[in-house]
């Protein structure tokens, strides 16, 4: 079974974000890496294709500068090949933009699985998945909790507001994938030695077919006209706990009248 | 674009409307002349009261989703009454599961941009604005929505309040959903409900949470404990729920659930941004950490700078003396 999983590699998540002043764009010029998202589906592929006892992972991922460190975690993870799509024109593209542009490469990859993470750890806009889907003319389940693959479905436990259900769809699909619902691993070394050598695939937009004018800002339909600080909380009463800690929340809540 | 009609996404569960979309009915009613819910269901008749009260005058059935999963059906039945034309201006969408799939979709068929994490939508000339929160709620962006419409706009739960206008019940229109083909494979074949004593967490006038500073699963059980005594209900940061302590129904944050209770009482929680963006809107924070540095206490009215286990045990104890 061959599974793509997209992959999203990112301003490092401990650094504090910033927004490009010029464009509002979201700034991504420094070091970028593998979103801890994405570490669920390429660790949900890797044991999904094992099970079916056979085929390959392919990651794919959209990204600015032929940025690859982030693919290279996800290889030395134990994907097979990587395809990335970098391209000048991709500046400020929206989430349905990166979804045209991942379902053209995706396409290639023939997929009888395609894994995502519910949503981006630094834009977190969660469409561009189903968006996916939507132009591959694939179902789609998102939300799983817990995948399991039997002949030419797939079976899911979907989250919901109040608990899950248990969802079918044929294959291919596309799945979204919650953090937790497997325990990624840690690239081992062997595994990091041989990220280095396995293919990735460098794709423009024009390699895609894909028209410029349907990506980038141009094909985001949406002006920025105002970036501004959120209104600070006033800052309330910080105090030590002396042994009177649990005291002093419940003369705080005396005070709200919620005891 | 002249905004004249909105229509809003009207999810239902146990049989009613989501406060979610009661909110955007309530809002929209501010921003257009005419208000319209879109619904799916078996019994969507049930609903067109309480969508009429808060302002819905007509609500569009896609009628029963025979176990479909509601995405790939609810988005192609939109999409054909977009290009049927006399539509509406703008689609609201609550930022549920569904939500999320049905308007992902119908950005996809219609090819047109959907907006999402939108926390304030307002009318400006001849269209409409949008504010998200970005940075976990530390930075607040103001958009304008520059394609053809309708414009799509994801919006999260509390960005707006639920006002019922008193109107009479909405009238229930057909809404055929065209053929969707191999995109709607997915079926619900059996649902599991967690079992909740106590109110519901995105409802509740008190939540209690945990985080990873309580050390260990077992312990999540003094917060259970003391959302009991306050008559509240627990919640969760996202890393004890990836950590498998407790369901992801728990989660408050970015991608769990928002709320704006009374009381928020956050125990061993750093407060960083994914989990701020979906608490730090309640009316009174008190938090209890043992670094006095976790961000968490830049939004505490009441900050503990204390070892949960000593003070959430003592507090325990305290309420039940009370009695």
């Amino acid at each position: 079974m061959n599974v793509v999983v997209c992959v999203k590699q990112i301003p490092d998540p401990a650094a504090p974000p910033s927004l490009d002043s010029g464009t509002n764009n979201l700034s991504r010029t420094g070091k970028l890496i593998l979103d801890d998202s994405d570490a669920y589906g390429v660790e949900m592929g890797l044991q999904l294709a094992d099970s079916a006892g056979g085929g390959e992972v392919t990651l794919v991922s959209m990204a600015p500068n032929g940025e690859t460190s982030g693919l290279r975690t996800g290889l030395a993870m134990g994907a097979a090949k990587a395809i990335l799509i970098s391209d000048e024109t991709l500046a400020g593209t929206d989430a349905l933009g990166t979804a045209k542009v991942l379902a053209a490469a995706i396409k290639r990859a023939e997929p009888d699985l395609i894994l995502a993470a519910t949503e981006s750890s630094d834009g977190y806009t969660g469409t561009t998945p189903v968006q996916v889907a939507e132009i591959l003319g694939l179902p789609s389940v998102t939300f799983a909790k817990k995948v399991e693959v039997t002949g030419e479905s797939v079976k899911v436990e979907r989250q919901t507001e109040s608990g899950y259900d248990e969802v079918e769809c044929p294959l291919p699909a596309l799945v979204t994938v919650t953090a937790g619902v497997v325990e990624p691993r840690y690239p081992s070394f062997k595994g990091i030695m041989a990220a280095k050598s396995k293919p990735v695939e460098n794709l423009t937009v024009a390699d895609l077919g894909l028209d410029a004018g349907q990506v980038g800002a141009a094909g985001a339909r949406q002006e920025i006209t105002d970036v501004s600080a959120a209104d600070a909380r006033q800052a309330g009463e910080i105090v030590v706990d002396e042994g009177d800690g649990a005291d002093r929340i419940v003369q705080f809540l005396e005070q709200l009248k919620v005891l | 674009m002249a905004i004249d009609k909105i229509w809003v996404l009207a999810e239902v569960a146990d049989g009613k409307p989501i406060t979610a979309s009661l909110e955007l009915i309530s809002h929209a009613r501010s921003l257009a002349g005419t208000v319209e819910a879109v619904a799916w269901g078996e019994d969507t008749a049930a609903v067109a009261g309480t969508l009429g009260e808060y302002g819905a005058t007509v609500v569009h059935d896609v009628g029963d989703l025979s176990g479909a999963l509601p995405g790939a059906p609810v988005a192609a039945a939109l999409a054909a009454a977009v290009e049927a034309g006399g539509g509406p201006d703008a689609i609201l969408f609550p930022a549920t599961y569904d939500g999320r799939d049905i308007a992902g979709r119908l950005s996809a068929k219609l090819d047109r941009p959907v907006l999402t994490n939108v926390v304030g939508l307002n009318a400006d000339d001849g269209g409409l604005s949008t504010q998200h929160a970005i940075f976990g709620g530390q930075q607040n962006v103001t958009a304008h929505f520059t394609g053809e419409g309708p414009g799509l706009f994801v919006i999260r739960a509390k960005s707006f309040p639920a006002e019922a206008s008193g109107g009479g019940a909405a009238e229930v229109k057909a809404l055929e959903a065209p053929d969707t083909g191999a995109t709607n494979g997915a079926r619900i074949v059996a649902r599991h409900v967690e079992e909740r004593t106590g109110p519901k967490l995105d409802e509740a006038d008190v939540v209690v949470s945990g985080g990873r500073g309580l050390g260990q699963a077992d312990q999540y059980a003094l917060i259970e404990e003391l959302a009991t005594l306050l008559k509240g209900a627990p919640g969760a940061s996202r890393a004890i729920v990836d950590a498998g302590w407790v369901p992801y129904s728990h989660q408050v944050g970015q991608t769990g659930k928002t709320v704006k209770p009374t009381v928020y009482l956050a125990c061993g929680i750093s407060g960083a941004t994914q989990h701020l963006v979906g608490m730090k809107n309640s009316k009174n924070i008190v938090a209890i950490n043992k670094d006095q540095d976790a961000p968490i206490f830049t939004v505490a009215d009441l900050g503990i700078v204390g070892d949960v286990h000593k003070v959430v045990p003592k507090l325990i104890e305290t309420l039940k003396a009370r009695g």
